[in-house]
């Protein structure tokens, strides 16, 4: 019987056990204690998160839906909606680098349909080891096919992200995946089970044993044996998620279901407890009736496989001869495995006999919720000590190092493996500070989002998570995109470690603290927590994905530098500001110092001037020194125009040079602008109380950077584009 | 003139062949099913991109099989106008409408891009807009796209002037480089001998609007309306 190995394979404590005794007046059957274990897990209940998570905001004049749902929502006028969500991938991908990125992939595209939206965007940040060892090398390169296999197949653009590279992530590889979907507002569909009687159906795949457990993996450390889990892993069938994509989205516009929900992470046990816990119902459902793979499985399997690309809906009984026919249609099946009951409890029978019989309530609502032990961890005393390197005379050779360091470096190898185009809407191709997107119809675009400097939040917790939130919305001005919404995906270490414990909480509060300022609604997203290998934790690392809106797009700009003879303008200030740059990682193997200072009142006021500026047509380009600061973001802006446009500029600002051209003190755009618009511009700035100064020019084929008269560092255009163009390339080349 | 935009099941550019045509060219389009067996008197047929029935098995190889393409072969014969775009063209070479076969990228990647091409054909309903050495920018998204057919099909095709775009660089020249998945003689699109059945890996419908990057897409169905 139940025994303390049995629940330790379970990953439930003693007392969770006896929890669940008391809940439902007598001891589980296996079955039941695999529900409980999947439900209850860190995964599926937040219980190590939910009290800090409280601390975001939420609210705002246009959410329609908060957190709590497959995703969240916002209205975005003339009869639309924004679903979107993030989610993380990382366990799976450690194990199976392409399934497990590949799945991660259609979880979320189902998060989003499974609303009634069509998912036109998708977004990931990745992060992986150092190059230099082979086996980061083809966890890489499994990743990145495995979200362009499922991706393009299934024909939802990957438009964007962001990949880092740190020795932190070389056994906990991050792969965070972010889907936006775009619905009409008066046809969104919740994961409701109303109307008792009403029949319960299954679509999609049948239940394998793949993905047994895989929520309870994503909650718990990896050892050395890590490898053997493989079998957890789930595959992806893109192929049959695009039916069922059509399928639900064409049963969802003729308004023939009640609710629906996608089975995911804990498969038909999250769905058909989910379900009525929320509308206040039960569920009764028959196992011999599931679609299923394989012969023998057992309830227990059955319940909890993960196998993908399945879903749960619920019908009214006049209209499920019609759901089947659309299912029908699109070649697959919709079975009727049960109904909606007024009791409130989950009911399963297998082969005549109930095999599991609980409140749907005591499996939802009442995992019990910790207050962790936090404390300030003792490494932050150390690395916050910074002794900076001597000053050199020339740093021309320094630039092309750190804008050859892959985290720097073009992505082109990553995204041009993906399909960022199918659809028609992308504006903007990636690479740019954010994504763009036209609504076909319309005059307003959409920008997206990921960000998250993690060694910030690793310096210095509550500035990293404030920077984090700073940053991302920074993205979205330099596209003219003012921030609607937030999702967000925090991936940290062992929660039962009070050091990471007080991360996690520091680094919530710092983005609450930014939410705030920006009055942008957080409404939803995913905690990842157990990112420790062989007792090794990841930086702390928030992933915020951003979604913002363009008034017009027709005056969208780009990074990159468009015009010779423009003069190049920086809104915001230049500081001595090294710590935790990428400059002195790179360069010196550096995680040291305090992460650059934030003033969101400053921040706020030259992102608003940027999308002004952008708005009112006055720019040609706008860009922000993030990692590798000043210099890069004007290597950058020299690359992206497309034309080799070279530039000169002239700082005088009396700070160590380094610091001036490699430190990434927040609240600066870089814009290049015509001359004759060019006091618009400052006239703007300084209504706003924003400190605007021309610091150069474009044009020649250099870039060449002065300080008070005297260069201190000089590259063409062409061996800028070629060191950043060549090195992901190049550090992937087999050894 | 009145196209018809073909969905298997796993088109994914069946909506913006379809929005290329009807909402920015404001032409009669409609889509045909792949289940039946009604061309509804189209002047056109569209085969999309996409990773029809997966693409499991090998790109277009069950997609032939779909009940529809019994009327798109004889329409075809009857001297019907047909384009086949990326999947659309895997599928009319395994349909046998068009010789050869498709092998993966020669670097073995999926590759989505902009490339440039060459028109080599300005005589055919589908170019006719264009001049002979005309560089069009348009982009690529495949992993199948590396053209192989043996020599003497080759000869032959290059003898009826039935290649009609090559992958170039900027200036128009063929090179390795530009070749971007190693499709012999850089052929990017192919019509057949009698000159009514096109088809071509990149997606002409992604080009279509300045906001995509390039109108050079238009072109080739600019050419379709005119003729």
């Amino acid at each position: 019987m139940i025994d303390p190995k049995l629940l330790s394979d379970h990953n439930l404590t003693l007392e969770e056990y006896e929890r669940i005794v008391s809940l439902i007046g007598r001891e589980p059957n296996i079955t039941e204690l695999g529900i409980f274990s999947l439900m209850w897990s860190e995964h599926c209940s937040y219980k190590s998160s939910k009290v800090h998570l409280k601390k975001l905001p939420t609210k705002g004049k246009y959410v329609i839906q908060g957190p709590g749902e497959n995703a969240g929502i916002i209205d975005i006028g003339e009869g639309l909606a924004v679903v979107f969500k993030i989610e993380s991938h990382n366990h799976p991908s450690f194990i199976e680098p392409f399934q497990g990125a590949a799945t991660g992939i259609g979880g979320i595209l189902r998060d989003i349909f499974t609303m009634g939206a069509r998912p036109i965007a998708l977004l990931d940040s990745l992060r992986f080891g150092p190059l230099d060892n082979p086996r980061n090398r083809a966890i890489l390169d499994g990743v990145v096919s495995g979200i362009s296999s499922y991706g393009n197949s299934i024909g939802v653009p990957t438009v964007g992200g962001e990949v880092y590279f740190n020795e932190c992530y070389s056994k906990n590889p991050l792969v965070n995946v972010f889907c936006l979907g775009l619905a009409e507002k008066d046809k969104i569909f919740y994961a409701k089970a109303e109307g008792a009687g009403n029949p319960v159906l299954y679509v999609g795949s049948k239940t394998g044993r793949d993905g047994i457990h895989g929520a309870t993996m994503a909650s718990a450390e990896f050892g050395k044996e890590t490898e053997q889990k493989r079998p957890n892993v789930q595959v992806g069938d893109p192929f049959k998620e695009k039916l069922l994509l059509e399928a639900c989205l064409e049963v969802m516009d003729k308004g023939l279901i009640v609710g629906i929900q996608d089975m995911g992470a804990a498969g038909l046990t999250c769905s058909t407890a989910e379900m009525p816990a929320k509308s206040g119902t039960g569920i009764s459902i028959n196992l011999d009736l599931v679609p299923q793979r394989e012969e023998g499985m057992t309830p227990y399997e059955i319940m909890l496989s993960e196998s993908q690309e399945r879903m749960l809906l619920v019908a009214k009984k006049e209209n499920v001869a019609e759901v089947q026919r659309v299912f029908g249609k699109w070649d697959l099946d919709a079975v009727d495995i049960g109904q909606v009951t007024a009791g409130r409890n989950l009911r399963v029978s297998f082969r005549g006999e109930t095999v599991v019989d609980v409140p749907v309530d005591a499996v939802v609502n009442l995992c019990p919720i910790y207050r962790r032990p936090s404390r300030k961890p003792a490494y932050l005393r150390t690395v916050q000590k910074l002794d900076l390197p001597a000053v050199a005379q020339n740093y021309s050779a320094a630039l092309l190092k750190v804008i050859a360091s892959p985290t720097i470096a073009s992505k082109r190898w990553v995204f041009r493996q993906y399909d960022h185009m199918v659809q028609t809407n992308t504006a903007l191709l990636p690479g740019a500070d954010a994504a763009v997107l036209r609504i076909k119809g319309q005059k307003k675009g959409l920008a997206m989002t990921l960000d998250g400097n993690a060694l910030y939040c690793y310096l210095d917790p509550p500035a990293g998570g404030a920077i984090a939130v700073a940053e991302a919305c920074r993205n979205l001005a330099c596209v003219g995109a003012r921030p609607i919404g937030v999702t967000n995906c925090l991936n940290f270490g062992n929660p039962e470690k009070p050091g990471i414990m007080w991360q996690f909480k520091k680094i919530v509060e710092g983005m609450a603290e930014a939410c705030r300022a920006f009055e942008i609604p957080v409404t939803g997203g995913n905690v990842s927590f157990y990112n420790d290998t062989e007792g090794i934790s990841v930086h702390p690392t928030p992933v915020l994905g951003i979604v913002g809106l363009i008034d017009e797009l027709d005056r969208l700009v780009g990074p990159g530098f468009k015009q010779a003879g423009d003069s190049v303008v920086l809104l915001g200030e230049n500081k001595e500001e090294l710590g935790g740059s990428e400059y002195l990682r790179a360069g010196f193997g550096l995680e040291r110092g305090r992460p650059p200072g934030i003033d969101l009142d400053k921040e706020r006021a030259v992102q608003e001037v940027c999308i002004e500026a952008i708005t009112g047509g006055l720019v040609r380009s706008a860009h922000d020194p993030s990692e590798g600061g000043l210099a890069v973001c004007a290597a950058e802006s020299c690359i992206l125009g497309g034309e080799d446009i070279g530039c000169v500029l002239d700082l005088d600002d009396e700070i160590r040079p380094d610091a001036l051209l490699f430190g990434e003190t927040q609240s600066r755009i870089v814009v290049s602008i015509s001359k004759t618009r060019l006091p618009m511009l400052l006239n703007l700035a300084a209504k706003r109380g924003v400190t605007a100064k021309v610091i150069g020019e474009t044009g020649g084929k250099d870039l060449i950077i002065r300080q008070g008269g005297r260069e201190i560092a000089r590259q063409s255009v062409r061996s800028l584009f070629e060191a950043w163009e060549n090195a992901l390339p190049e550090a992937l080349l087999v050894r | 003139m009145k196209f018809g935009v073909v969905v298997f099941p796993g088109s994914n550019c069946d909506h913006d062949t379809f929005f290329a045509l009807k909402g920015v060219l404001h032409q009669e389009t409609v889509y045909l099913w792949h289940k039946n067996h009604d061309l509804q008197g189209v002047d056109c047929v569209v085969l999309p991109g996409g990773f029809s029935y997966g693409d499991y098995l090998r790109s277009g190889a069950i997609a032939r099989f779909s009940p529809l393409m019994q009327e798109v072969r004889e329409f075809a014969e009857r001297g019907g106008l047909v384009l086949g775009i990326c999947n659309g063209f895997q599928v009319l070479l395994e349909l046998g409408l068009l010789p050869g076969a498709m092998l993966r990228n020669k670097n073995l990647k999926f590759l989505c891009q902009f490339v440039h091409l060459r028109v080599e054909n300005p005589e055919t309903p589908f170019t006719r807009r264009s001049r002979r050495g005309q560089v069009l920018q348009i982009p690529i998204a495949h992993f199948d796209g590396q053209y192989f057919a043996p020599a003497e099909t080759l000869s032959d095709l290059e003898a009826h002037g039935q290649v009609v775009f090559r992958y170039v660089d900027e200036t128009g020249e063929t090179t390795e480089k530009a070749n971007v998945n190693g499709s012999a003689a850089s052929i990017a699109g192919l019509i057949n001998r009698h000159g009514n059945v096109l088809g071509m890996m990149p997606h002409p419908e992604r080009a279509s609007e300045a906001l995509l990057g390039s109108e050079d897409g238009r072109l080739i169905f600019e050419s379709l309306i005119q003729s």
